[in-house]
């Protein structure tokens, strides 16, 4: 009978042994593997466990790399364009437009009015189902077991077939094209979005009662996860996370890119820097999301939607560098491409903003317990196709 | 007329058992009991993890199971069958045991675990007359028993020799006792009040009416707040959210459990649902009056039917718990546990003393409902402001 | 009071419950595929090859330009042009594709291809059904499987097929204009060819 103080023949346990020879036997080392039980996607946390608290915590990422770098630079700038659909495949327009606003800005290409509205509004529905999601996965990471998760999804549902109606897909839509977009959205749209939008803050107030004080997502996300504003602001983190540290930092305000000067909208700024101001700065800018989508779909003007100077084909910007950026809904996207001249990029990269948030997680992460890392990643935002690219 | 279908099931024991001869009788008696439990709680089980899933995908705007009905027929029963491949597939896996694992416990947690579960259900009354074994000490019985399943856990987490398994065993164990205080002390107010540790007689003290309303003790102030912490620690007791980490800790951990498969995990997972039949069947009976009606004018339905539709409302509550709310940290479990729970049973036990020796009934009703209210205010907050929680406004930038 | 807000949450638990039974909104399931959703008007699956008449080798509208080939991003389009010609709508002779092929398992539904067809020949088409069991060449589609007739194109896009028609109508009734002009000018100059000058009165001698 094998009790513990007997083992079987062949097995020996061999105890870990630090720099000067003694026993490790403190400290636990976990590798919450890559086949990951909460919904981000195929990333790895090696995690040194001290009992309950986090000692160490190193991410390790790539396992959803597709050279998509290394692809843009072989292809012409409009096959380009679906690619980049597939960075952050949450929110292809953002990405779409993100790309086309730097060849615009290289090439000097005009945007008529009527698509400039459409970018908007595209870019706030987008912005409207991240953070949807993103709360539903936030909460399915402590626990309820999917109840918000499923209201999120059936919400976003309808913003998925808004997209599909205009540009043939749900998620990968390639719908901006340099200087302008692809089709035009008719007056039929327009009724179905103004719709959606006014359902939309009766569901965020049926999620609300749900969530924002819910006494056990109080006692589990504030105060943990803290990321102090001196350390976000030095370590470039951009979007919700920053604006939650207490950082007045929004791109469209910065930048005023497209037409966003036209609309009015305010910024909400955190104070505490931890998971539920990261959850609360979301739920407020889905509110002033859809402030900006009511003004937008009441004011879009009639006219063409592309630059008649732009061309499907034979497209060659003229040599030069250029860095353009927008506010997605996970912070700054950036896209910083060199052209000589030829139809493809010299050089093309991608600033992405979650692998860029993503390095500040071991600091949010240490003191606390492995249940609070699994919480504190969720409030990252992170999705994988960006991160690894 | 009704009295006969009430008593249906102890005139057929009886007439069963007079088959037997004499000497026997006792022991078949016995033997016919412990049938009818075993037929009738592992049917139930089943029904109830279909109820469960059709419930939280109904709850999630998703139809839940909706297909299987009848094996090998096309006869569809709106997803019924379901627990008929679920229990198969769990037959029928492989069994795995670690090359390190302690055989014997590691052979015997389940068992262990599933055992003193069914004993529990020997002192239940189902109904009129249909307690198996009617103890002078049921409920002293009941919870004896029901603290042997820690052993259980213990063992499983012990013998599988894996550190996350001892590891989650631990916080398991710890959760557990932590939450039996709470449990026991809101049994004892019950006790106070009846006089007797016996289950008929804590019936008894139920069954009067007054009004047409009965004396259930979930009716008065001190028996509602008592019941209401019988009932989250029996959440907790139970491992379900918002207490589940043991179970569902598929963060790293993946429990106590993880090195079990097929028919072992099965026999864990039977005796997690029937426990929690058990102690839902023990809060019925101290707080709920058993199988009593609540209004006098409805007593001629039979008096299972009225223990059953109960345990169905009360596993129903618990589903709706499940599906709503997110999981606690471990010490903000035992926070709870200590700092709120186990003051407030306290308390609970002078104000039913106070409601015990105050005879006049409006007075005793306005002081005992104060009292009541005023510790669970203060008590909370002081649970949620020591830790500075609470909702925030946040300001705009311009 | 502790426990409030948890109670609020379990009441929109317990409205979600009710109300699936009740409203179609609060039980979003469609029971594929049993039940199906009707598509969207602009849905896009995978690329298909339109024909007019009856005929998919003659009524083509693909010249096998190979301007899709070119643009397509992840390169599943492979064309090998014919030797011969047909005419096409217009009456031109061009040029046909003789083997056409797109790898369905590669394609990733951008519609480049539609985008920067100059002929109207190759559009999105709705069909989304495609598993196969053959993992090396199944989605592997050729011209035939490809070639879809225009009505079958006006029924999934309509909308996109009365834009494509008018467009198609505009260049043949432009061709046909340019061929009514050439053929006048031509039968002018025929006609003054054969008869090379008007009569001219011999000038009266004084």
């Amino acid at each position: 009978m094998n009790t513990l103080a007997t083992p079987p023949k062949n097995f020996e346990v061999k105890p870990k042994l630090d720099a000067k020879g003694e026993e490790l036997g403190e400290l636990l080392e976990v590798s919450m593997g890559p086949h990951h039980p909460s919904t981000h996607g195929v990333f790895r946390m090696d995690v040194v466990l001290d009992g309950e608290k986090v000692v160490k915590l190193k991410p390790v990422f790539g396992y959803l790399h597709r050279n998509h770098e290394k692809i843009g630079e072989n292809i012409s700038y409009l096959a380009n364009m679906p690619y980049t659909d597939r960075l952050d495949y949450f929110c292809s327009m953002t990405n779409n437009w993100a790309y086309a606003l730097t060849i615009e800005k290289l090439a000097g290409l005009a945007v008529p009015e009527r698509a400039e509205y459409i970018r908007v509004i595209m870019a706030e529905l987008t912005r409207l189902q991240n953070h949807t999601c993103l709360i539903g996965f936030f909460v399915q990471d402590m626990g309820a077991l999917g109840t918000p998760m499923m209201y999120a999804f059936r919400e976003r549902e309808k913003i998925l077939d808004l997209f599909e109606e205009v540009s043939g897909a749900r998620m990968m839509c390639n719908y901006m094209r340099f200087g302008g977009v692809r089709v035009d959205v008719n007056d039929e749209w327009i009724a179905k979005t103004k719709k959606v939008v006014a359902d939309y803050s009766k569901f965020l107030d049926e999620f609300g009662t749900f969530l924002t004080e819910n006494e056990i997502v109080l006692a589990r996300t504030q105060f943990v996860g803290v990321l102090p504003k001196d350390l976000a602001i030095n370590a470039s983190i951009t979007g919700p996370m920053l604006r939650a540290a207490g950082v007045n930092y929004d791109l469209r305000k910065v930048d005023k890119y497209g037409i966003y000067s036209r609309f009015d909208f305010q910024v909400p700024v955190g104070e505490h820097g931890d998971i539920y101001d990261r959850y609360m700065i979301r739920v407020l800018e889905m509110r002033e999301s859809i402030k900006i989508l009511e003004q937008a779909l009441r004011d879009i003007p009639a006219g063409p939607v592309m630059d008649p100077k732009a061309k499907l084909r034979g497209f060659r910007p003229k040599a030069g560098e250029v860095y353009g950026r927008v506010e997605g809904p996970k912070g700054e996207l950036g896209f910083y491409v060199i052209s000589d001249g030829s139809p493809n990029a010299y050089r093309y990269r991608v600033r992405p903003p979650s692998f860029i948030n993503l390095t500040i997680l071991e600091d949010m992460c240490l003191g606390h317990n492995i249940s609070d890392a699994v919480v504190i990643l969720g409030s990252v935002d992170i999705v994988l196709g960006e991160v690894d690219r | 007329m009704f009295n006969t279908l009430d008593q249906i099931f102890v005139n057929a024991l009886h007439w069963l058992v007079s088959f037997v001869p004499e000497p026997w009788r006792p022991l078949a008696s016995s033997m016919l009991c412990i049938s009818f439990i075993l037929m009738v709680f592992p049917a139930f089980f089943s029904i109830i993890t279909i109820f469960e899933r059709k419930g939280i995908g109904r709850i999630q705007n998703r139809y839940g199971p909706n297909r299987v009905g009848i094996p090998f027929t096309k006869i569809r029963l709106c997803g019924f069958g379901q627990f008929v491949p679920d229990g198969l597939k769990m037959l029928t896996k492989e069994d795995i045991v670690p090359r390190a694992a302690d055989k014997l416990i590691h052979f015997l947690a389940p068992v262990v675990m599933l055992i003193p579960v069914l004993l529990a259900y020997a002192v239940l009354p189902f109904g009129r007359n249909m307690t198996m074994t009617d103890y002078d000490a049921g409920l002293l019985f009941f919870f004896a028993i029901g603290g042997a399943v820690e052993i259980a856990v213990f063992m499983a987490g012990w013998s599988s020799r894996n550190k996350y398994s001892l590891l989650g065993a631990m916080r398991a164990i710890a959760q557990m006792i932590s939450y039996e205080i709470p449990l026991i002390l809101s049994a004892v107010t019950v006790v106070m009040v009846v006089g007797s540790l016996k289950l008929e007689d804590i019936i008894a003290a139920q069954n009067q009416y007054t009004y047409g309303i009965a004396h259930w003790h979930v009716f008065t102030p001190w028996g509602l707040l008592g019941f209401v912490l019988y009932f989250i620690a029996s959440l907790a007791e139970s491992n379900r959210t918002p207490f589940d980490l043991p179970e569902a800790e598929s963060e790293i951990i993946a429990g106590y459990f993880t090195e079990y498969s097929g028919f072992k995990f099965a026999l864990f997972f039977l005796g997690e649902y029937l426990g929690m039949f058990a102690i839902s069947g023990l809060g019925i009976t101290l707080f709920l009056g058993g199988w009593t009606s609540p209004v006098s004018f409805l007593t001629w339905i039979p008096s299972y039917i009225w223990f059953f539709s109960k345990l169905i409302t009360l596993i129903f509550v618990f589903i709706w718990i499940r599906a709503t709310l997110p999981r606690l940290r471990m010490d903000q479990l035992m926070n709870f546990a200590w700092k709120f729970m186990l003051p407030l049973a306290l308390i609970n036990i002078l104000i039913a003393g106070i409601w015990h020796f105050m005879n006049v009934e409006w007075q005793r009703w306005i002081v005992c409902s104060t009292l009541v209210l005023a510790a669970y205010v203060w008590l909370g907050r002081g649970l949620m402001h020591q830790q500075k929680l609470g909702k925030r406004t946040y300001r705009y930038a311009e | 009071m502790l426990g409030e807000q948890i109670i609020k949450g379990m009441a929109v638990t317990a409205r979600n419950f009710f109300e699936s039974y009740v409203s179609k909104d609060r039980l979003t399931t469609v029971q594929y595929p049993e039940e199906r959703l009707p598509q969207k008007g602009n849905t896009r699956q995978f690329p298909f090859l339109v024909y007019d008449g009856d005929d998919a080798e003659k009524g083509l509208r693909c010249v096998a330009c190979q301007i899709c080939e070119k643009e397509c991003p992840p390169k599943c389009i492979y064309i090998v042009k014919s030797k011969d010609k047909k005419p096409d709508y217009k009456g031109q002779m061009q040029v046909y594709p003789v083997r056409f092929d797109i790898d369905l398992s590669v394609c990733m539904s951008c519609s480049i291809c539609v985008e920067v067809c100059p002929f109207e020949s190759i559009k999105m088409n709705t069909e989304f059904e495609l598993s196969t069991a053959d993992r090396f060449g199944g989605l592997l589609f050729g011209k035939d499987k490809l070639a879809k007739s225009n009505s079958y194109y006006q029924k999934v896009h309509p909308k996109d097929a009365a834009e494509s028609d008018a467009v198609i109508a505009a260049e043949k009734a432009k061709a046909e204009a340019k061929a009514k002009a050439a053929a006048e000018a031509k039968a002018k100059a025929a006609a003054a060819a054969v008869s090379p000058a008007p009569p001219v009165t011999p000038a009266q001698p004084l």
